[in-house]
């Protein structure tokens, strides 16, 4: 059978760096496959190459159901069946669902709109999927699962042959992700190939049939999912080996820093008793809607809760807001870092010193460039920031390092209790170990530190305790030396 | 199509008017029009309607043009220069070399139309934020037709432009006889052709989805700098014709009237809901903002209020209505996060 796409000896350089050299790629038709790799490895590139945004080197050879193309350009690429469904979805919020949708048929030259066959085209992509919203809300009212499903019914639309996702579990709860998963396997039923770019590697192979594994611009190889593992997976992306071990318990007699008791909140959470102890990680892990970011923003004098009691060293506190929050030692660092934990288009000293400006501040309240660039300087080597100028803007910063900034940030109040809400998504694996270490220092200098993810295995290995929480409830506080990655999960999910 | 999907989407359709900012305009004005009717017998007669909608058709027609930049996600402050110098090479040219109806308006909208070309060149080539280079040509084009014409009004106009046109005639009551005037009839069409534009043709589909996200926009394959061209040559092309419409009401060309009367013609756009971010904003509810600004302006006059009060009642009708549409949607959002 002649394979959907063949690539061979594709090359991309920019300026003197090489993006990508001589990758081969094959996608059988009815394929689920897996592209992985590290940021900066060529993902994207060999993406743009596929969706005919930029011509490889010429000697590479480009073959579609059989057919034969020097390079390709995004409206051959769109003809030939391929869609690209970035990880931002490029949906327009202010249409109707049907609109986006069926929004090909607005492109060409001046033509009247015929909305009834816009809307034939919509309900029959919609069907396809089994998407069952009303077509003429307009997406901005959709939730994230929802707007992706218009973005697969849009590729659907305009007769897609290959559909190329990236990352598109990133902001899904654990039931999106099912729901698109077998949304994936039915689509490849009826003959669609799909490429799958995404960090979680265990996602990648549970769906995935084969997975290509790009290194620094070169293709590592391309393995049968059966035959690997996320160890291997993440050993191969990144040329080292990460084995973590489960943290021993051992700081019972450490001073309690955080107590609650019977904390609850109307429709959020309820009768939540916990301790963190000084220098101890405590994991919370939950599905998506569980109460957990709730309980949270809570601590961090965001969320006032209904009833119950919040200890800080034993003395009752009442936590009104988080500037009092602050005061009093707790730092928050929101899972959102792009819009809630970072001013983007500000330069990486900016971003450091906000939340310390006050002591930086001299006599007159005024803070001298000094003092300032002295305070930068020592985070960022402290926490190892790659930086090239600290007057950048953050955006210009890979996600693991926007990451270290928002823990700088924080670290920089020295706080007593952090809480931190999936501080490694959209970070990519040695980025992600780095942030591990971080936390793992903060502990043992004393700090208790309160770690949210969804990723079962990320509270398994770098928390000291793991909590789990269930309809706001607490249902599981266990030391992980005493439980393991499939006990947990059960828990999560029963 | 399954059935169960159509039945309730005229209900479903309903009901989104009822939340929509147009429904609230609407019946903001039903109750001030009727407080007006009873308070004053003057405010609900024919004479006193079409005499609005004849005197609002200036703002109105250049509402319509900025509606369409504000959609594609651009802003024009430029307009009001626009339409004076439309005005005047218009006028002047039919006066030294003669022109007919047809002619007067296709030099007027030619010349709104070049300018506005000359706006979307900066916007679109350097990426220059359109409020910027807006202000500035505003500035330029302004400049240069008072250094040109040395600020001289133009009383001679042509005498079949200074008669204008009075169709479809009809008697109201033993004294009265009403018709459509040329600005009820430019109105009319600028109304008519923004609609079809954005609602019946692909183009106007694509400057609503420009608006909306123009990286997508972009990677659909949409033409963004034609498209850009387009909307700035369209708002050019409504004040080409709705400098004519004013001179022929003022019976005269006056170059330094019009500059300064721009915020009148945002006012009308952002009352009627459309969003300064883009993509957002619809003919029927620029024709609602419109109307409650005209109706809000005359109801002072009619009710004696001075002249002087006006700003300040527009003003605080625009922060209301943009408060109450704000707060009602943070509302709706809090609802949907909670179910």
């Amino acid at each position: 059978m002649t394979p959907f796409l063949d690539m061979s000896r594709i090359s991309k350089r920019f300026g003197g760096v090489h993006a990508l050299r001589n990758v081969d790629l094959t996608l059988q038709t009815g394929e689920v496959h897996c592209l992985v790799g590290e940021n900066g490895s060529g993902k994207s590139t060999l993406i743009k190459i596929i969706s005919g945004v930029q011509a490889p080197e010429p000697g590479g050879r480009i073959s579609i159901a059989g057919q034969d193309y020097p390079h390709l350009n995004p409206v051959r690429s769109t003809h030939c069946g391929i869609q690209v469904i970035y990880q931002d979805l490029s949906l327009f919020p202010n249409l109707t669902v049907a609109e986006n949708i069926a929004i090909g048929q607005h492109l060409g030259g001046v033509r009247r709109v015929d909305w009834a066959a816009m809307s034939v085209i919509a309900l029959n992509a919609m069907a396809k999927v089994g998407a069952e919203f009303d077509p003429d809300t307009k997406v901005a009212e959709l939730p994230i699962a929802g707007r992706q499903l218009v973005a697969i019914c849009r590729a659907l639309a305009a007769d897609a042959k290959l559909i190329i996702m990236d990352e598109p579990t990133a902001s899904l709860t654990r039931h999106e992700v099912d729901a698109l998963i077998a949304l994936v396997s039915e689509l490849k039923r009826a003959g669609m190939c799909i490429v799958f770019v995404s960090h979680r590697l265990d996602e990648v192979l549970e769906i995935a049939e084969r997975v290509t594994v790009l290194r620094d611009g070169v293709k590592v190889g391309t393995f049968d999912a059966d035959t690997i593992d996320s160890r291997k997976l993440s050993h191969l992306m990144t040329g080292h080996a990460f084995d973590y071990d489960i943290h021993p318990y051992r700081l019972a007699a450490a001073p309690v820093v955080l107590e609650l008791q019977g904390l609850g909140r109307d429709g959020d959470y309820e009768d939540v008793d916990l301790t963190l102890r000084a220098g101890e990680i405590l994991g919370l892990t939950g599905l998506l809607g569980s109460g957990r970011t709730e309980l949270a923003l809570s601590l961090f004098g965001m969320n006032p809760p209904d009833r119950g009691v919040i200890l800080l060293d034993g003395q009752p506190v009442s936590l009104a807001s988080n500037a009092e929050a602050i005061r009093k030692g707790i730092a928050y660092v929101p899972e959102d870092r792009l819009t809630l934990g970072l001013i983007l288009d500000q330069s990486i000293t900016s971003n450091i010193t906000l939340t310390v400006l006050g002591r930086l501040a001299g006599r007159l309240g005024l803070i001298t460039a000094g003092t300032r660039n002295g305070h930068v300087t020592q985070w960022v080597s402290r926490l190892g920031i790659k930086v090239s100028d600290p007057e950048n803007p953050v955006k210009t910063l890979s996600g693991g390092n926007q990451q270290r900034v928002v823990l700088a940030k924080w670290m920089a109040t020295n706080p007593r209790v952090l809480i931190l809400d999936s501080p490694t998504v959209g970070v990519d694996i040695s980025a992600k170990d780095g942030i591990y270490d971080i936390i793992r220092q903060l502990a043992d200098a004393g700090v208790a530190v309160l770690l949210i993810s969804d990723e079962i295995p990320e509270v398994l290995y770098h928390s000291h305790r793991v909590l789990v929480m269930r309809h706001g409830r607490l249902t599981l506080d266990v030391p992980s030396s005493q439980t393991s990655e499939p006990a947990l999960r059960q828990a999560v999910n029963a | 199509m399954p059935d169960s999907l159509k039945a309730p989407s005229v209900k479903a359709a309903l009901a989104r008017f009822r939340r929509s900012h147009e429904f609230w305009l609407l019946a903001v004005i039903l109750v001030l029009c009727a407080g007006l009717g009873a308070a004053n017998p003057q405010f609900l007669t024919m004479q006193n309607l079409f005499d609005l909608l004849t005197s609002y058709a200036f703002v109105g027609i250049l509402a319509l043009g900025l509606l369409v930049v504000l959609i594609a996600g651009g802003i024009d402050i430029s307009f009001t220069a626009t339409a004076s110098v439309a005005q005047y090479v218009a006028l002047v040219i039919a006066n030294a070399y003669g022109a007919n109806w047809f002619s007067l308006f296709a030099m007027a909208i030619g010349t709104g139309v070049a300018l506005g070309a000359v706006n979307a060149l900066f916007v679109q080539k350097l990426r220059i934020p359109s409020i910027i280079v807006s202000v500035a040509t505003l500035n330029i084009f302004y400049g240069l037709l008072i250094f040109v014409t040395g600020g001289k009004y133009i009383y001679s106009l042509p005498d079949w432009f200074a008669t204008g046109i009075f169709w479809f005639e009809f008697d109201w009551g033993p004294t009265s006889s009403y018709g459509v005037n040329l600005q009820i009839l430019i109105l009319g069409i600028g109304f008519l052709v923004t609609w079809l534009l954005l609602n019946r043709t692909n183009i106007g589909r694509q400057v609503y989805a420009m608006g909306g996200n123009p990286d997508a926009a972009q990677r659909l394959g949409f033409h963004t700098f034609r498209l850009n061209m387009l909307v700035y040559c369209y708002m050019g092309a409504m004040a080409g014709a709705a400098s004519l419409v004013q001179a022929q009401l003022a019976q005269s060309v006056a170059p330094t009237v019009l500059v300064g009367k721009e915020l009148d013609v945002v006012a009308a756009v952002v009352l009627g809901g459309a969003s300064l971010a883009g993509g957002v904003g619809t003919v029927l509810g620029t024709f609602l903002g419109l109307a409650l600004l005209a109706v809000l302006q005359n109801g002072l006059i009619l009710l004696g209020v001075s002249s002087y009060w006006s700003p300040l009642f527009v003003g605080l009708v625009i922060l209301i209505s943009v408060s109450v549409t704000a707060w009602s949607q943070r509302e709706r959002r809090a609802r949907r996060v909670r179910a």
